[in-house]
């Protein structure tokens, strides 16, 4: 089972939530996976203090190009739809950091003149949190190539449950994350700032085809706009988090919801069954 | 013209609500809104629609089945996996035409992508430039961007002095585009340990990119240990830290009626006023 978390709007709680049903479950599951897709700035790590163990380095291949067999035909140039070559008449120059590492201007050089170098994008890095298998992906800074990172932490789902925290939005580094999950929870606020993401990422989970559920976070008046919403668009709300400056608080120093108050570990267990019960329903419906 | 970029490495600090009350403040501007995955500050500016404009997005392909002879070339060459048995899956197409240019039979073919929108409007505090990229669409940098150049092509036209640019969370490929050529990044952050994580990504991101940096601690006093901390750590890398506002139910209110909380009765109206002053002094505006 591979849950993941977003939210289509930053700082609604996604790591928060995600961390919380991590720890909730963990003592019953073990072998439990947590993996930080949010590869811009991961923060899973602060509420579950992994002993971080292992880390690989992620490359892409970017050009480099041979000036003594380079005729500057310009074909590379021409071909790189991310304009990260350009010919001037006597030299090629490559911009590395637009490169997406396609490998067309290696393929199509006339002269064999390009060769690939690896150029490091991020890193993943793995341990333990207790009894949680935590993996994280790491964008270096200045890299904007988010997607390849969120593949490689996401192979890391183990057999059991698998709790994914996705990155804010809903473009690529979103898609990577929720595509191909089991469930996707989606953790919004009752603002119109909430709402108008909510919609974003409830169109962006059913173009992917997976199925999805609300927990609103920070519910307090207004909680009836996000109600509305899902009644329209029968989307379960699964479960809601009262706006509380004691979890504020807590959250400001890293302390996750689940430790705040004991009550929340078995909401969270509740929550799961409930994940359960849809993505088994949801099967039931497609067989 | 001057352009500042209010940015934050986590979502959810309040860059919008402070950008809505800059807008508020300052005179003789450009609005944008390059939060094109989800953006927000229209919610707050109550703009009027003056153009809907087509963002073309990079190149689809696609396999023309009658031409195609099944060699696999495109399948063996296309490095994102995005294509399977003469189907290519649009969720991981970058678009970089290779299958295009490879296959012998001329059978992938090129589609135009409409993968967005991006909209002119007026509002009460100036022209406005926002974006919507379509649902489940990469460019998001490609079409920030194109928010950035309509903007100063109306500022130009309409004379204006000033961009105030409501930049997106994260260190990616949206804030990467939203920071080139910019005078002023205002990284808005809270004291928490999440924020204060991602606004030493954040600030270094803006040293590699050699913008001139400047932050704002939101929701100030609910950790007002954690707010010293990030003072010190602007310290250190010689970043100024040009104002604390305080943490107030008015900015919640504020949004729930549609409007920039500086135009409500609050505390946090003076503390936004003496950060847009500080602002305006290193922008020498």
């Amino acid at each position: 089972m591979i849950i993941s978390v977003a939210s289509g709007k930053g700082g609604t709680g996604k790591t928060t939530i995600a961390t919380s049903i991590a720890l909730a479950l963990a003592s019953d599951n073990h072998g439990l996976t947590f993996i930080d897709c949010d590869v811009e700035e991961p923060n899973g790590h602060i509420f579950l203090n992994p002993k971080l163990e292992d880390a690989k380095e992620i490359y892409i291949d970017v050009p480099r190009i041979d000036n003594d067999i380079c005729t500057y035909c310009g074909k590379c140039a021409d071909l790189c739809a991310f304009n990260a070559l350009l010919c001037t008449g006597d030299s090629v120059i490559t911009f590395p950091e637009f490169c997406h590492g396609c490998g067309g201007c290696r393929y199509f050089c006339p002269e064999k003149a390009i060769t690939s170098v690896p150029k490091r994008i991020g890193k993943i890095e793995k341990g333990l949190a207790e009894d949680i298998l935590f993996a994280r992906g790491c964008l270096e800074v200045g890299a904007a190539l988010s997607p390849p990172l969120v593949d490689e932490a996401k192979a890391l789902a183990g057999r059991g449950i698998t709790v994914l925290d996705a990155p804010p939005g809903t473009s690529c580094p979103v898609i990577h994350t929720v595509r191909g999950t089991d469930f996707c929870l989606l953790v919004t606020e009752p603002t119109p700032f909430g709402l108008n993401d909510l919609d974003l990422a409830v169109q962006m989970v059913r173009t992917l085809g997976v199925p999805c559920g609300v927990l609103i976070n920070r519910a307090h008046n207004g909680i009836e706009l996000i109600e509305k919403y899902c009644r329209k668009e029968q989307l379960p709300i699964l479960m809601s988090i009262p706006l509380s400056k004691k979890i504020a608080e807590a959250y400001s120093r890293g302390v996750p919801l689940v430790r705040v108050d004991k009550q929340w570990e078995n909401k969270f267990r509740q929550l799961y069954r409930h994940i359960e019960e849809l993505v088994a329903n949801e099967r039931n419906n497609y067989n | 013209m001057k352009e500042i970029t209010i940015i934050s490495g986590k979502g959810g600090t309040g860059k919008t609500s402070i950008a809505a009350s800059i807008a508020v403040l300052a005179d003789k501007h450009v609005i944008t809104d390059c939060d094109v995955d989800a953006a927000n500050l229209h919610l707050l500016l109550d703009p009027t629609l003056e153009t809907k404009n087509n963002f073309w997005g990079m190149p689809r392909v696609e396999v023309d089945a009658a031409k195609c002879t099944a060699c696999g070339l495109c399948e063996e060459l296309c490095n994102y996996g995005a294509i399977k048995s003469g189907k290519v899956d649009e969720l991981l197409c970058e678009g970089c035409l290779v299958c295009y240019h490879a296959c012998p039979e001329g059978a992938v073919r090129m589609v135009e992508n409409l993968a967005g929108h991006w909209f002119t409007c007026s509002t009460k505090f100036g022209p406005f430039v926002h974006a919507r990229l379509g649902i489940a669409q990469d460019n998001s940098g490609k079409l920030v961007a194109e928010v950035r150049k309509q903007a100063r092509m109306l500022a130009e036209r309409e004379g204006k002095e000033l961009i105030i640019t409501d930049g997106p969370p994260g260190i990616g490929c949206p804030v990467i585009a939203s920071l080139g050529g910019t005078d002023l990044a205002l990284v808005v952050v809270e004291p928490s340990l999440s924020s204060m994580h991602d606004l030493s990504r954040v600030l270094d991101l803006t040293k590699h990119f050699g913008v001139k940096t400047a932050v704002c601690i939101n929701k100030w006093d609910i950790n007002p240990e954690n707010t010293r901390q990030v003072e010190e750590m602007c310290r250190e890398v010689n970043v100024p830290v040009m104002g604390r506002v305080s943490y107030d139910p008015a900015v919640i209110a504020a949004a729930m009626k549609g409007k920039p909380v500086i135009q409500m009765v609050s505390t946090v109206v003076d503390d936004i006023i003496a950060l847009w002053h500080c602002m305006q002094e290193e922008l020498g505006i």
